[in-house]
């Protein structure tokens, strides 16, 4: 035995991050769309079309979202969440830390889980927080990627 | 707005977890508010049903759903969903009805049969659902977005999780007043503060239940309740059921982010959707929160309702902890808000909530609320959000 799983990483929406398993510094961000007629900016992206009712219209483009902001609020989940969010039923439940951080440039609040050991005694609001990428669940054979916020200067 | 719509019956099935269909608790409620207007449900012309998304498939076909179970006799048929607002909707489809006159008399109702634990979206691999999104990528619950504003206040306004609790004992004690009430003991601050952590810095009984409940109301034209010789019945006065505006720059369920508010709104501009909902309403009503008696509002949360009470306008922006302290909201005192006890002693019954609400209302402004009468209460206004973008609030007089 001692074999090692091997996973294919996937994100666990398409398009919504970049691939880079780096830090921010790394090039690590979330991806938004941009509308060329009104200069609106859609996370998640919006494809299709500009929500804004004052814009005539205008392409959208894929764009990086600020890699910082600071944390608008913050909760924790201390009960199982229900499907789809995936979790071992047979493990205790270790609650996880949700935070809501205000990008400066875009002026838009954006909600992610703290990367894993910060709890919401770690944090407060108005602190800077940057974008890392982080793994939701592993199944057979998948690493599901997503994006997890954590406070600047801290080590993951 | 020319002629006001006249509440001639209200009627409910206690809430509760009874174990039953949806439909026998709507049935029940429809045939209380037909009793209380002393008509048979022959004499409906119409009847608006508020979808359940229980009982077999998303957005369950509740106005024919209530017809059947009433005996089929003919009625125009509507059913509409709208999340939490639901209700509303389905008072506002039936007000325009009357108002246009395709009917005189309109039966409305809403039941539901709400399942236990946390509210999740329906089944199946749907990314492109907002709803299925938060669940699958995030775990947000509801209860997870009413800690991300109980926090928020904290920082912002100084709000305590004491503050928090204070609505719970509140609201408690008005719901054991309630016969229709889910929960009817009162609830101490030490109880709440002994409850279990759920979403920090919210605990268990800071969050409502969902329950199941039924209720309805049976409207109609001013002139018909002239014929039958009422002379000062409850009267709709404004239904207000908009839509935010672009920028929405308040995270609200279930979205994942907000708009964006660069170069659209100046710095430091606050989201106005809670209290459009209200001041819509108010514009139609011709009233101000200061014509107020009461108000039915949404404690989704014991935090929320103390939002709520800033975007009714009952007091100023960072001010609703302070309202709750002096004891204004509760009963006996300057502006009560939730004499029925609320969310916080019904639970939500998600369909039937909105038209409970006005339930309250009607009995108050009649004059027969029992323990729970507000003195000389004239005016009152209900107000409540559902999941998407909808707003949902009445105002009703006497
Ligand atoms: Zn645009």
């Amino acid at each position: 035995m001692g074999s090692v799983v091997e996973r294919t990483r996937k994100p666990v929406v398409h398009g919504w991050f970049t691939q880079t398993t780096g830090s921010a510094a790394e090039g690590f961000r979330l991806l938004g769309t941009k509308c060329g007629g009104c200069g609106a900016v859609f996370f998640p992206r919006e494809d299709a079309f500009c929500r804004n009712p004052g814009c005539a219209g205008g392409d959208l483009t894929e764009v990086p979202l600020s890699p910082r902001g600071r944390v608008w609020s913050y909760t924790d989940g201390r009960y199982r969440p229900p499907a789809p969010y995936v979790s071992d039923p047979e493990a205790p439940w270790e609650p996880y830390t949700l935070v809501a951080v205000e990008l400066e440039a875009e002026r838009m609040v954006v909600l992610g889980q703290a990367a894993p050991g910060i709890g919401a005694a770690d944090l407060a609001v108005g602190m800077e927080m940057e974008v890392v990428p982080g793994v939701l669940n592993e199944d057979a054979g998948t690493t599901w990627t997503t994006w997890h916020f954590r406070p600047v200067g801290v080590d993951a | 707005m020319s002629g006001d719509v006249v509440v001639l019956g209200a009627g409910m099935h206690p809430w509760g977890k009874w174990g039953r269909s949806f439909v026998e608790y709507g049935r029940a409620a429809a045939a209380a508010a037909l009793a209380d207007a002393g008509l048979d449900w022959r004499d409906v012309q119409s009847v608006v049903g508020a979808d359940t998304v229980r009982g077999g498939y998303p957005g369950y076909v509740a106005g024919a759903t209530f017809a059947r179970a009433l005996g089929w006799q003919g009625a125009r048929v509507t059913s509409v969903y709208a999340a939490c607002a639901s209700g509303a909707q389905a008072i506002s489809t039936a007000r325009a009805q009357i108002l246009a006159g395709l009917a005189e008399v309109v039966l409305v109702v809403g039941a539901d049969a709400a399942p236990k634990g946390f509210f999740a979206p329906a089944g199946g691999d749907r990314p492109d659902d907002p709803d299925w999104l938060r669940f699958r990528v995030l775990g947000a619950t509801n209860p997870a977005y009413f800690g991300l504003y109980a926090r928020r206040r904290m920082a912002l306004h100084g709000d305590t999780p004491e503050d928090f609790a204070r609505v719970k004992v509140k609201n408690s004690a008005a719901g054991a007043l309630n016969p229709y009430a889910r929960y009817r003991t009162a609830v101490s601050a030490q109880e709440v503060a002994a409850s279990p952590l759920v979403a920090d810095p919210l605990r268990l009984l800071d969050i409502c239940a969902t329950s199941d409940g039924g209720a309805a109301l049976v409207l109609a034209g001013a002139d018909f309740a002239r014929a039958r010789g009422i002379t000062d019945p409850v009267r709709i006065r404004a239904v207000s059921t908009v839509t935010p505006t672009y920028p929405r720059t308040l995270l609200d369920l279930p979205d994942i982010a907000t708009d964006s508010a660069a170069g659209l709104l100046p710095e430091g501009a606050r989201d106005s959707f809670r209290s459009s909902i209200a001041r819509a309403a108010y514009e139609e009503a011709g009233i101000g929160p200061e014509d107020l008696s009461l108000a039915e509002v949404y404690d989704l949360s014991t935090a929320l309702e103390l939002q709520w009470y800033e975007d009714l306008g009952l007091c100023g922006p960072g001010e609703g902890a302070e309202l709750v302290r002096e004891g204004a909201t509760a009963l006996g005192g300057r502006i009560p808000v939730n004499t029925s006890g609320g969310l916080a002693s019904f639970g939500e019954a998600v369909p039937a909530q909105a038209i409970a609400q006005v339930c309250e209302l009607t009995w108050q402004l009649r004059g027969t609320a029992g323990d729970r009468q507000v003195a000389g209460a004239r005016v009152g206004i209900t107000a409540n959000q559902g999941l998407f973008g909808h707003g949902s609030a009445v105002v009703a007089v006497r």
